[in-house]
C-alpha cells in the first residue's frame, strides 16, 4: 500500500470535482474490493475521496412504480428491502449469493458493480496482465483459466466479471446514475456501464474520470418467476463457475443473464426470443461467439443444463 | 522411562480424568484473545520492528541484480537483508531448498529480500520498490511430462525400497476378477488459519525466536545449522499455534528472515509470511499420479495387489509416500509397491496431514470400491473378506491390535449402510441424486521418544513442562488430565507449560504421534515424581494411592502438598520406545461414510451426512479427539471436492494462491458429522494405550465421498478434486 491522503467529500458533486482534480484519487465507498488491491499494490491511488455519509444509502420508490437505490446502499440492506424481495426477487436472491454475511455489510451497490476482477494474474503482480500492467501480456489465456470468461472476451484478455448483483441488475434493466466533475448528470443503462476488453482491458468502464456513480435505478416491476442460480465448487463464499438470473412468464418468454462467463454481465436480448423452444437453442444463442479455453470449455454445457434447470424450476 | 513391554495396569487406568471430556484447559484464554500467537508478542520484547518478505517472480533461474537504494530509502525503512547482507548460511538437514534466494532461484516466492521498517505498512511498501532483474532459467513443472524420467528416490529409508511379495505379476495375469486403473490426486496446501509468523530478538550472541511451530527441537536444530550458531545460543518460544497440519514442522523463511533482519537492524524483528508466500515459499502436498493393480478369485479374495506412485519434489527432495498403507491394509499373497519421484521446480513438497495415506487411500479406496463391484460385492463384504489380524508381508508379525471390521459394522449399523443401492444412480430427491460411499481409514502409529519435568509446590500445585507443542489439537488438555490422573489432584491444580526450547525435548506435533507420546513423557516424568512424593512421605511408592489431593498407603493417608515441606519436588523424565512397534504392527483403523447429493443438472456435488468409526487406541480426550476427527473429515471433503494448487506448467508456480481462489470448505459444506470411537486400549502402544487420531480422520475420507458420488450418479472420477466438470459430460440426462 502506498501511502495516500484522504479527504472526505461532502456531497456527490463535490466528491466528483475533488476526484478529477487529483491525477490518481478513487473513491473509497465500503472499501471490500480497493483496500485489497491497495494492499496488494495492484491499486495505488495517491488520494481517497470518502463517498460514505453523503446521504447516498437509500432506497426509494420512483414515481415511475419502480426503486432507486442509492450507490452507497449496503449489500444486506439491499437484499432484505421488503420492496426489492417482493418484486425484485432475483436481485435480493443475487444478492445473497454472494460473498459473505460480513462482507455484504460493508459492500455498497455502486462499488458492487465497479468491482474489479478476481482473476489471479491480475492478483499476483509478479505477472503479466494487460490489465494491470497494459502491454504487458496475458498470462491468463494458456494459463489457469478454469474460473475465466468464454465469450465477450479478446486475446489480451479473459477476465470476467466478478459479481452476482449486477448480474440480476442486467436482467432487470437497471439504470445507473451518475455525477460528473463539472456536475452534470447523467443515466447509463447497466448494459452498457462495463466495457468490453478488446485491446484495452485495463478500461473498464464507460465512467469518465470523477465520474461519481449516484443510484442505480430499477423499472417498474416486470413480475414472473425471479429466479437466481449460482453454481459453484464450494457451497458459499465461492465465485461463480457460471451463474444466472431468470425472470420467466408465465408464457414462457423471460430474461435471462449469465455471470461468471464473460467480462459484464451477459444478457443478449435476441437470444431470449429462443426460451420458448427451450435451454439448448436459448444457450446457444447467448453464447453463439463463446472462445472457451481447454479448461473452461466446461462453462458451455453448464451454462445449457443449469439453464434448463432454472427453466423447469420456473415451470413448476 | 522404557516402555519396551506391554503397558499393565497403572493410575492412567483408573480414568478419573483422562478419558474425560474436558473442555480445553486454555479455551477461555482463546476466545478472549489472552492466547498469544507468534505475531501477537506485543509485550515480550521492547522496540519491535516488522518485517516484510519478499519473494522470487520467476520460479527457478538466478538474480541478475537487484536495486535496494529506492527500499532503504523509503519512510521508516529500518534494513533490508538479501543473500548479501545475510552472509554465509547453511542449509538445515530439514530444508530442501534454501530459505533465501540468491543468486540462485530455486522455486516461485523464494524469498528474495526482507525489508525491516517501524511499520508493516512501511515495510511492506518499501518491498515494492525493489527491482530485481532476474535470468529465467528452463525448469520442469509438469509432473505427468516428467513421469518418464522419474526415478526410485534417493536414500537408505528402507520405506523408499520397492517392494516384492510372492509372483505378483503372475498372480495379477491369472486372475479372474482384475482391475488396473490410475488415479491423481493434486497438489494441497495446509491452508492453516494462522500464517507462520516469527519476532527474533537477539541479546549478543544469544537469540530468542517467538514463533509457530509444531516442532520446537527441530526449529533449534535447524537454525542453529542455517546460521551457524550453537544451539544453546537459541531458544524457541512456541506456547500458541493457529494450526500447522505439516506446514509448520519445519524451519521456513519467516524465522531465518526475522532473526537476519534483527541482527542487521539491531532491533527485536517481526516477520509473518503473506498468503501467497505460505502456498509458494512454504512447503505442500505432492500431486501422485497413482496405478493401482488387484486381482481376486471370483470369491472375492484379493490374490494380488500391487501399487505404485509418482510425485514430483525439488532436487534433494522426496516423494509423497502414497503406497505405504497398501503394504499393511489388506491380505493377499502375491504383493507390490514402488515409489518413483520426478525432479521438479515446484515449491518444495513436504508432509501434510496424513502425508502418504491420505493421499493413498483417495486412490487405493476407490480401487477397492470399483473392484467391489466387479466382484458383484458389496464394498463393506469386500473389504472385511481381506481383512488380516497380521502384518500380509510377513505373516508372523501381528497387528498390535485391529478392530478394521468392527468399524465397518458398527459404522453400517449407526449410518443405514442397507439403504444404499448397490446399482449407482438409483436414488433421487428432486434434482438431488443421493449416493452412499464408504472407505477404509488407515494411519500408523507412530510412537516418539517424549521428555517432560513435572513439579509439585506447596501449595499443591503440579505444573508440567514440555517442549511439546499444541497446535490446536488440545495437547494442553490432554498433559493436564495426564498429571492430573497420575497425582491424584484436580485439573485446575495442573498447570501445563508448552513449546519452549527451555523445557524438556517432546515428540512435537506432528504424525500424530503427539497426544499419545507426549502424555506418555509426561506419564513417565509422573511416575518419578510420585517416587520422589511417596520416598518424602515415607511410603512404599508401589503400595501409595495418589487421589483428591492425598496420597494414601494402608491406613495412612498424607496430603499431598505435605511432600514439599523441605521444598518444591521435581522429576523429568523420558519415554522411550523398545521394539513392540517391531514385534508388533501398530496403526489406527477406521470406516469413513458418506452420503452425497449431486444436482443432477450441474453435477455440483454437496455432502449430507458423515460418519467415522475409528479404532484408535484410548481416547484420552474424547471432546478434542472429536474435534480432531470431525477436522480431519472436513478437510477430507476438502480434498474429494475442491482442494487443488493449480499450476502454471509453463511459468511453474501455484497460481491460486490465495484463500479466496484455493476454495477449502466453508460451513455450508459441512453438514452432520458424527464420530465413534471404538472403547478400545491398546498396551503396545504406551503407558497411556492411546494412539494417535488427528490423521485417521482424514484418511479414506475423500475415496468414501468419490465412492458415494459414483453411487449416485454412476460415473466414475479418478482424478481428485471431483469438480462438477469432471463429471458434467458423462452425466444423466437432467430430466
Amino acid at each position: 500500500m502506498r501511502a495516500f491522503s484522504y479527504e472526505k467529500a461532502s456531497s456527490p458533486a463535490d466528491a466528483a470535482a475533488a476526484a478529477a482534480r487529483s491525477p490518481d484519487a478513487k473513491f473509497i465507498a465500503g472499501g471490500t474490493n480497493l483496500l485489497d488491491l491497495m494492499k496488494l499494490q495492484i491499486e495505488t491511488p495517491t488520494h481517497l475521496i470518502d463517498v460514505n455519509g453523503l446521504g447516498l444509502d437509500k432506497i426509494e420508490s420512483s414515481p415511475d412504480g419502480g426503486l432507486r437505490i442509492g450507490a452507497l446502499v449496503r449489500n444486506t440492506a439491499l437484499a432484505a428491502d421488503e420492496r426489492v424481495r417482493r418484486d425484485y426477487a432475483v436481485l435480493s436472491r443475487a444478492l445473497l449469493a454472494g460473498a459473505s454475511g460480513q462482507l455484504r455489510n460493508r459492500a455498497t451497490t455502486a462499488g458492487n458493480l465497479l468491482q474489479r476482477t478476481r482473476c489471479p494474474y491480475f492478483y499476483d503482480t509478479a505477472q503479466p496482465c494487460n490489465k494491470r500492467r497494459p502491454g504487458s501480456g496475458c498470462s491468463a489465456l494458456g494459463g489457469f483459466s478454469r474460473q475465466l470468461g468464454v465469450v465477450g472476451i479478446s486475446d489480451a484478455c479473459i477476465a470476467t466479471h466478478p459479481s452476482d448483483m449486477a448480474v440480476a441488475m442486467r436482467a432487470l434493466d437497471a439504470t445507473v446514475e451518475t455525477v460528473k466533475p463539472d456536475r452534470s448528470t447523467r443515466s447509463i443503462p447497466v448494459a452498457d456501464v462495463h466495457r468490453l476488453p478488446g485491446n484495452t482491458p485495463h478500461v473498464e468502464t464507460v465512467l469518465d474520470k470523477g465520474e461519481l456513480i449516484t443510484a442505480v435505478t430499477l423499472p417498474k416491476p416486470v413480475g414472473g418467476t425471479q429466479i437466481y442460480r449460482k453454481v459453484r465448487d464450494r457451497a458459499s463464499y465461492a465465485f461463480a463457475l457460471v451463474s444466472i438470473a431468470a425472470i420467466v412468464q408465465r408464457d414462457g418468454s423471460g430474461r435471462i443473464a449469465l455471470g461468471g462467463v464473460a467480462p459484464k454481465p451477459w444478457r443478449v436480448e435476441t437470444a431470449e426470443a429462443e426460451l420458448p423452444r427451450g435451454a439448448k437453442a436459448a444457450a446457444e444463442a447467448i453464447l453463439a461467439d463463446a472462445k472457451p479455453t481447454r479448461e473452461n470449455a466446461f462453462k458451455l454445457p453448464l451454462v445449457e443444463r443449469t439453464l434448463g434447470a432454472v427453466l423447469a424450476q420456473a415451470r413448476g | 522411562m522404557k516402555f519396551d513391554k506391554p503397558a499393565t495396569d497403572n493410575p492412567i487406568d483408573r480414568l478419573q480424568v483422562v478419558g474425560q471430556p474436558h473442555d480445553r484447559i486454555d479455551g477461555a484464554r482463546k476466545v478472549t484473545g489472552t492466547a498469544r500467537y507468534a505475531y501477537e508478542q506485543h509485550d515480550v520484547v521492547a522496540n519491535q520492528a516488522y518485517g516484510y518478505v519478499l519473494g522470487a517472480g520467476i520460479a527457478k533461474g538466478r538474480i541478475a541484480s537487484i536495486e535496494l537504494d529506492a527500499a532503504r530509502k523509503a519512510p521508516g525503512v529500518l534494513a533490508v537483508v538479501t543473500a548479501r547482507e545475510a552472509g554465509d548460511l547453511k542449509k538445515g538437514p530439514r530444508n530442501t531448498a534454501c530459505l533465501l534466494a540468491g543468486p540462485e532461484v530455486e522455486h516461485y516466492h523464494q524469498a528474495v529480500a526482507l525489508v525491516v521498517a517501524e511499520s508493516f505498512e512501511q515495510a511492506r511498501a518499501a518491498a515494492s520498490l525493489i527491482k530485481v532483474e532476474y535470468v529465467a532459467a528452463e525448469g520442469a513443472f509438469d509432473l505427468n511430462a516428467a513421469k518418464d524420467k522419474a526415478v526410485r528416490p534417493e536414500g537408505d529409508d528402507p520405506s523408499l525400497n520397492d517392494t516384492h511379495v510372492g509372483d505378483f505379476a503372475g498372480a495379477f495375469a491369472s486372475a479372474p476378477v482384475s482391475l488396473d486403473e490410475t488415479y491423481t490426486t493434486p497438489d494441497e496446501s495446509h491452508a492453516m488459519m494462522e500464517p507462520h509468523a516469527t519476532l527474533a530478538a537477539w541479546e549478543g550472541d544469544k537469540l530468542t525466536l517467538w514463533t509457530a511451530t509444531q516442532m520446537v527441537a527441530w526449529g533449534v536444530t535447524d537454525m542453529a545449522t542455517t546460521l551457524g550458531i550453537p544451539k544453546q545460543n537459541i531458544r524457541i518460544v512456541s506456547p500458541f499455534i493457529g494450526g500447522g497440519f505439516g506446514g509448520k514442522l519445519f524451519l521456513r523463511a519467516d524465522v531465518l528472515l526475522a532473526a537476519l533482519g534483527a541482527r542487521l537492524a539491531k532491533r527485536p524483528v517481526k516477520v509473518a509470511l503473506t498468503r501467497p508466500l505460505m502456498i509458494n515459499n512454504t512447503t505442500h502436498r505432492p500431486a501422485t499420479i497413482q496405478r493401482i493393480r488387484l486381482g481376486a478369485t471370483k470369491e472375492g479374495k484379493i490374490t494380488a495387489i500391487g501399487h505404485e506412485s509418482w510425485s514430483g519434489d525439488l532436487k534433494g527432495g522426496g516423494p509423497e509416500v502414497a503406497v505405504q498403507q497398501t503394504r499393511l491394509l489388506y491380505a493377499g499373497a502375491n504383493r507390490m509397491t514402488a515409489m518413483r519421484l520426478a525432479e521438479l521446480d515446484l515449491p518444495e513438497g513436504n508432509a501434510m496431514r496424513a502425508p502418504g495415506e491420505a493421499p493413498g487411500l483417495m486412490a487405493l479406496e476407490m480401487a477397492m470400491d470399483e473392484m467391489a463391484e466387479k466382484l458383484g460385492m458389496d464394498p463393506i463384504a469386500f473389504r472385511l473378506l481381506n481383512d488380516t489380524q497380521v502384518d500380509p508381508e510377513k505373516p508372523k508379525r501381528p497387528f498390535s491390535m485391529r478392530r478394521f471390521d468392527e468399524c465397518f459394522r458398527v459404522g453400517a449399523e449407526r449410518f443405514g449402510w442397507s439403504q444404499r443401492s448397490a446399482q449407482p444412480g438409483r436414488m433421487r430427491e428432486g434434482n438431488w441424486l443421493i449416493g452412499l460411499g464408504v472407505a477404509a481409514a488407515f494411519r500408523n502409529n507412530l510412537v516418539m521418544k517424549s521428555g517432560a519435568r513435572v513439579s509439585l509446590d506447596a501449595k499443591g500445585i503440579v505444573t508440567v513442562e514440555t517442549d511439546m507443542t499444541d497446535i490446536g489439537t488440545g495437547s494442553y488438555t490432554i498433559i493436564g488430565q495426564t498429571a492430573s490422573e497420575m497425582l491424584g489432584v484436580d485439573l485446575d491444580k495442573v498447570v501445563v507449560k508448552l513449546g519452549d526450547s527451555a523445557f524438556p525435548v517432546s515428540a512435537g506435533s506432528g504424525g500424530q504421534w503427539g497426544g499419545n507420546s507426549s502424555t506418555a513423557g509426561v506419564y513417565a516424568a509422573c511416575v518419578k515424581l510420585r517416587e520422589a512424593v511417596a520416598q518424602k512421605l515415607g511410603i512404599n511408592s508401589t503400595e501409595a494411592i495418589f487421589a483428591g489431593g492425598e496420597v494414601k498407603a494402608g491406613n495412612r493417608s498424607l496430603s499431598l502438598a505435605s511432600a514439599t515441606e523441605a521444598g518444591p519436588l521435581t522429576a523429568e523424565d523420558t519415554i522411550e520406545y523398545g521394539d513392540l512397534d517391531e514385534t508388533h504392527q501398530q496403526s489406527t483403523f477406521g470406516a469413513h461414510f458418506v452420503e452425497v447429493g449431486v444436482d443432477v443438472a450441474t453435477a455440483e456435488t454437496r455432502v449430507r451426512r458423515m460418519l467415522a468409526v475409528c479404532a484408535a487406541g484410548r481416547i484420552l480426550n474424547p471432546k478434542t479427539a472429536r474435534s480432531q476427527v470431525i477436522g480431519a473429515m472436513t478437510m477430507g471433503v476438502g480434498a474429494a471436492l475442491m482442494e487443488e494448487l493449480a499450476v502454471d506448467k509453463r511459468r511453474g508456480f501455484f497460481v491460486n494462491h490465495d484463500l479466496a481462489s484455493y476454495e477449502v470448505p466453508v460451513h455450508a459444506d459441512i453438514p452432520h458429522q458424527e464420530v465413534v470411537f471404538l472403547d478400545e486400549t491398546d498396551p503396545m502402544s504406551s503407558p497411556m494405550k492411546a494412539k494417535g487420531v488427528g490423521e485417521l480422520g482424514i484418511c479414506g475420507v475423500g475415496a468414501a465421498v468419490a465412492n458415494a458420488v459414483y453411487n449416485a450418479t454412476g460415473v466414475r472420477v479418478r482424478d481428485y478434486p471431483l469438480t462438477l466438470d469432471k463429471l458434467l459430460a458423462r452425466m444423466p440426462d437432467a430430466a
